[in-house]
Order: structure tokens, then sequence, then C-alpha cells
């Protein structure tokens, strides 16, 4: 009993994983993580889980690919090497809306998806952190940290309670993938 | 997340009974978690016979030069670039059922996204060949980036379209790579979980380690909406300034303002075709006609029946705008087309283009598979014929009669040409084979609310009004994967 680090609620059904939310959160039970086979729209408001701050990220990468491509342009065009063509102007600005909107993009798309693996700490070769192995198939895990809270037969009986078809008292934190 | 139901009168996007979450998983991974079967060999020894022809022409074409190919002095531009714009307008359709298809919140995208997003993929790749090819000295492509440089710092020419071009392919292939292997993850996570062995690890690498957490979900979802956001122009510029290569010149038939939205809309006309050439095979040969259904296949031919009327309108405008214009080049260019030594490639490409695709106002036709995939394929030659018209018939006769030519198209552009389709289909079978077919988890979302079994219960409860159900029965008998007797079934 003492040696339990995690019990997790496995879950076959989104919606029974939103019921078994409430009630731990009625039983001023705290919730560790929620590990689903897809995204669960609403599980974050229901978490108190903050809105993602990507899209700030994005933008100022996207701003900055905007600039990058303004100053190439024009150091390479108008101020490093001039083109007399036809008397045009130099600063020819409707030629250099395309490379402009790409690079702004491409930056854009890079340094968000940077951002995002970076902050998910997800990288190649990472050792995945998975509590359990169905979580990616079809089942809705809900994990509650047994060392904080101490009530663990109350635990499975709520989980239970809320439909959970498995209930695991799991020693060590995450499956081991040696 | 199922808080609400949705309107009973929609078709289903999952059919089938008893699928559950874990069936959805099982069906999908099929083709990654056993050895391939017959079919698959057979094709994949045609393809990769493809793709070592390929090999063999380009290398021909790296070592003896560009005299290789039936070019002259006259038409210098031909089977090349024909098919550099066919590959990369054939690219089209993925990043608009990604991208578009997610901005219009459009769900039947879900099954279709990724197979479609991997076809977007290796297409660029085969249209990237032919720039490389293309250049004569391939070993200095890198020439065409704005690298600094030991000629006095000459920077490439940011007013030409083609340095364009390097930009927008490069930054669509990236920005398409990057979209479809963020959306990849967590299915490569659910492969992962069931192997065992070599398998797990390998798979385990490419997962990124990706657990499926509540945040991770968030940001996922959240960098998927984004990176829509960002394809959809992208996409659109992509092919507009592809069009620009020629719309910037002075050439009859290639200088008019209509091209971006005419090659635009022809992109993804002969994009949609691909996959549905593609999809219909791997439907069947994956047994997935309960996840790729009659719906999505119907759905497609609305859309190949769209825009390949816009195309026909632009096709119409190109004429008008040669008579109504008063140039004389550009009317005998129109003419040429029909009555010049190309008249059957105009016949080809208007007739495949315009006139075939109309066959799709018809029910019948649009829900037929074979017709749609013989239609299919005469989609995507009728598109090669419509680059080969603009640019070899513009070309051809050109200011000068004494200069007149035909191009004659020599092994080395046949092998090239034919080699690219194998190269792309032994892409596109080694990612069935190695990658999850079909996004896994985005066709999870649909279980609850959109398929036929969630919509069965709700006719069982019984709350609904008749005539919208009797309406969703009707539209059920165009399925194939849902037999009379569920339909009949369906009455409470």
């Amino acid at each position: 009993m003492s040696n339990t680090k995690f019990i997790l609620g496995s879950f076959g059904d989104p919606d029974d994983l939103m019921l078994g939310i409430e009630k731990m959160q009625e039983n001023n039970i705290t919730i560790y993580d929620a590990y689903t086979p897809m995204p669960i729209h609403g599980i974050e408001d229901k978490l108190g889980v903050p809105p993602s701050r990507i899209p700030i990220a994005a933008f100022l990468f996207g701003i900055t690919g905007t600039t990058c491509a303004i100053s190439l342009l024009y150091y390479c065009m108008v101020y490093d090497w001039p083109i007399n063509i036809g008397g045009k102007p130099a600063f020819a600005m409707p030629n250099f809306v395309p490379i402009t909107f790409e690079l702004t993009v491409l930056i854009c798309a890079l340094g968000m998806v940077a951002t995002f693996l970076f902050r998910t700490h997800l990288f190649p070769g990472r050792a995945p952190r998975v509590m359990d192995l169905r979580a990616s198939d079809d089942r809705f895990i809900l994990a509650i940290d047994a060392r904080e809270n101490k009530d663990h037969e109350k635990i499975d009986n709520l989980l239970k309670e809320a439909g959970a078809i498995d209930v695991l008292h799991n020693e060590r934190k995450y499956v081991s993938y040696e | 997340m199922s808080s609400h139901n949705e309107s009973i009168i929609r078709e289903p996007l999952i059919t089938g009974e008893n699928i559950t979450y874990a069936k959805i998983t099982d069906d999908i991974l099929v083709s990654v978690e056993n050895k391939p079967n017959k079919a698959w060999w057979i094709g994949f020894t045609i393809a990769g016979l493809g793709a070592l022809l390929w090999v063999f022409s380009v290398s021909y074409t790296f070592w003896t030069g560009i005299g290789a190919w039936g070019l002259n002095k006259t038409v210098g531009w031909a089977w090349d670039i024909t098919t550099f714009v066919w590959w990369v307008g054939i690219g089209h359709a993925g990043t608009l059922i990604s991208a578009i298809l997610l901005l219009f919140r459009q769900n039947w995208r879900n099954s279709i996204n990724r197979s479609a997003e991997a076809m977007t993929l290796f297409a660029v790749i085969c249209a990237a060949t032919y720039v490389v090819a293309h250049m004569g000295r391939p070993w200095l492509a890198y020439w065409i980036f704005p690298l600094p440089n030991q000629f006095g710092s000459l920077w490439v020419n940011f007013n030409s379209p083609l340095v364009w071009d390097a930009f927008a392919i490069s930054t669509y292939f990236t920005v398409s790579l990057v979209f479809w292997y963020v959306g990849l993850l967590p299915d490569i996570a659910a492969v992962r979980d069931r192997a065992t062995g070599l398998m797990r690890r390998t798979y385990s690498i490419l997962s990124f380690g990706w657990t499926g957490s509540v945040k991770s979900w968030q940001r996922f979802e959240i960098v998927a909406l984004i990176l829509s956001g960002l394809a959809t122009p992208l996409v659109l510029s992509v092919h507009s300034i592809v069009s620009m290569d020629f719309a910037t010149s002075l050439i009859p038939g290639w200088h008019t303002t209509i091209f971006p939205p005419y090659f635009v809309a022809g992109a993804v006309f002969s994009g949609f075709a691909m996959v549905q050439t593609l999809l219909l095979i791997m439907r069947k040969v994956l047994n997935m006609e309960n996840y790729i259904t009659m719906f999505h296949i119907e759905s497609m031919n609305k859309i190949i029946l769209t825009t390949g009327s816009i195309v026909g309108v632009a096709y119409l405008t190109e004429f008008f705008i040669a008579y109504y214009s008063g140039v004389e080049y550009e009317q005998y260019h129109f003419l040429n087309r029909f009555i010049g030594p190309y008249w059957w490639a105009g016949c080809i490409m208007y007739g495949c283009n315009i006139l075939v695709p109309q066959l799709f106002w018809f029910q019948k036709v649009r829900t037929s598979i074979l017709i749609s995939w013989v239609i299919s394929i005469l989609v995507n030659i009728g598109m090669w014929f419509e680059r080969f018209v603009i640019i070899v018939t513009s070309l051809h006769r050109d200011f000068l009669p004494s200069s007149w030519a035909m191009f004659y198209p020599t092994w080395t552009d046949v092998g090239v040409f034919v080699g690219s389709i194998g190269l792309f289909f032994t892409m596109f079978l080694l990612f069935v084979r190695v990658l999850p077919p079909v996004a896994i988890a985005e066709v999870k979302l649909l279980l609850k609310s959109q398929s036929f079994q969630a919509k069965k219960k709700l006719i069982k409860e019984g709350n609904l009004n008749p005539e919208q159900v009797e309406f969703y029965r009707e539209s059920l008998k165009k399925f194939d994967s849902v037999s009379e007797a569920e339909i009949k079934e369906l009455v409470k």
C-alpha cells in the first residue's frame, strides 16, 4: 500500500473521465494529469490548465520573419548592389511581397513548432514518460499522486463510481521503456 | 466532449457496427503492424522499377547534360517544367484538406488528411527533382539562394519569379513536412505503445516521447490550428508564384493576369484527382471502407467538379480575352491550340478538364467507385496536358516563323517523367507500410458523435423529427459499407 506512487483510473469513455475529474475535485483530491488517446475538449478548463501562450510565440516569430525578409531584400537590392533595370526604382516594393510572405510563414511555422517541442519536452529519442500503455489506444487515464492523497480506498471507490474500468496502483511512476 | 449531438441529417463519417476506440487503432494499424500482402509487393515492385528508371534517366541527364532531353532553340522548356508544375499542383490537395478544411471545420477531412498530406510531400519531392534536374549543373543548385558569394557580392535577382519560386517551394515543403510530422506524433506513439523489441525502440525515437497529457494535447491543437492558418495562404501563394513564372513573361498564352487564380484552382483540381486515385485503392486494399466512406468519396468528387468548373471558366475567359484584347499574337496562339500541330493535346486538355468532370453532376457517377477512379485518372492526364499545352504550344511557334519548331521528347524525357511517377508511388507505398495512413487520434474524435452507431443510438432513443430520420436513411443508401438490413433497422 505504501509503495503505491500513482493511482490510475482507466476509463473507456471520455465522458466518464470527465465525471471522474468532477468527483475528484468535489472531494478535494488533486489530479496529477490525464493521458488520453485524443484531445478532449473542455478538459483544460475543468482542470484549470491555463490557455497556451504558443500563439504569442508564433506571432513574434512571424514578425521576426517579416523583418528579416524585408531587411535582406532591402540590403541586397537597394543598399549593397542596386541594379538599374530600365530605370525602375531599386526598392521595388511589390516584387518584395512574395519572398517577405514566404519567409514570414517559414520562420513563424518553424519557430512555433520548435517552441511547442521545447516546452512540451519532445525531441527524437526522448524516453516516453508513459504511465499506462493503453493511454494511446483506447483508455482515458486519470493519474492521481498517491503520496499527496492518502486515502487510497476512497479514491478507488470514487474512480469506480465514475465508471473507471480498471483502477491501477502503480509502484513506478512510468512504465519502463528500458 | 460529446455534450451535444450532431444533427441527424448529416451523413455518418464512420460506418459499421461495434466500432470501439480499440478497433479504430487495430483497423488503421493493419498495414503497419503486419507483413505486407501480395498486392503491396506487386505494387511496390512495379513502382520500384519506375523509381529505378528515374534514377537511371536522371543520372544520364546529369552525365550528358540537358542535351539529353528533346529541347531545342525554340522550345527551351518542355516536359521538365510541365511535369514540375503538374507535381506541385497535385501537392496542393493535401494542404487544402489538412489546412483549409480544418479552418472550415469539415470533419470529414479527419480520415483522409494524413494520406493526402503524405501525398503532398511526395509530390513536392518529385517536383523538386525536376527543378534540380533541369539546372544543367545541379551541383550549383544552391546558387538560387541569396548566399554571400565570391562574385563581388552579386545577389540573386529578387525581382525574378523564379527566385520567388525557390522560396515558395522550399517553404511549402518545409511547412507541409512539419505540419505532417506534428500530426503524426500521437499516432506514432500509438504504434510504439503496442509494439515490442526493435519496432518499439524505433517508434519510440520517432514519437519524440509523446505522452498524450492534457497540456501536450492543448498545445498540439493550437499548433495545428495556427499551422493551418499559415498553410492556407501559403498554399494559395505557392501556385500563384508558380503561375507568375509564366505570367510575368511576354509570351502569348502566358502573359495574362488570370493565371494565379486559374493555376490555384487547377492545382486543387488535379490534386483531388490524385487523392481520389490513391484513396480508392488504399480503401479497398486496407479494408478501410468504414473510415473512408462513400460520403468522403462523394465530397471529393464535388470538389473536383467545382474546381474543374472554375478551371473551365478560366479557359473560356482566356479565349474571350484573346478575342477582346485585339492582340493578334494572342489570338493566333489560341487558334493554334486547336488548328495547330498540337491540336490533339488541346483536345485532351479541354476534354479531360472541362467535359469529363461535368459527369459528376450525376449522383450515380459521384458514388460509383469505378467511374470515380477512371475520371480521376482522366483528370490527371488532362491536367498534365494543360501544362503541356500552355508551355509547348506557346513556345513552339514564336514571333519569328523561321524559327518555328516542334518538340519531340527523347527516351530520357519519358524516362524521367515515368520514373517520377514510380518514385511517387514507391514513397507512398513505403509510407503506408511504416506510418499510420489515417490519423488515428482524429478519427477517434468522430466516434461518439459522427459515427453510424452513434446516430443509430439517437434514432433508437426516439426524440427526432421523423422526416429528418427518413432523410438520413435515404442518404445512407449510397454507402457501400452500410447494408440494406442495417438501414431497415433504423426505425423507432
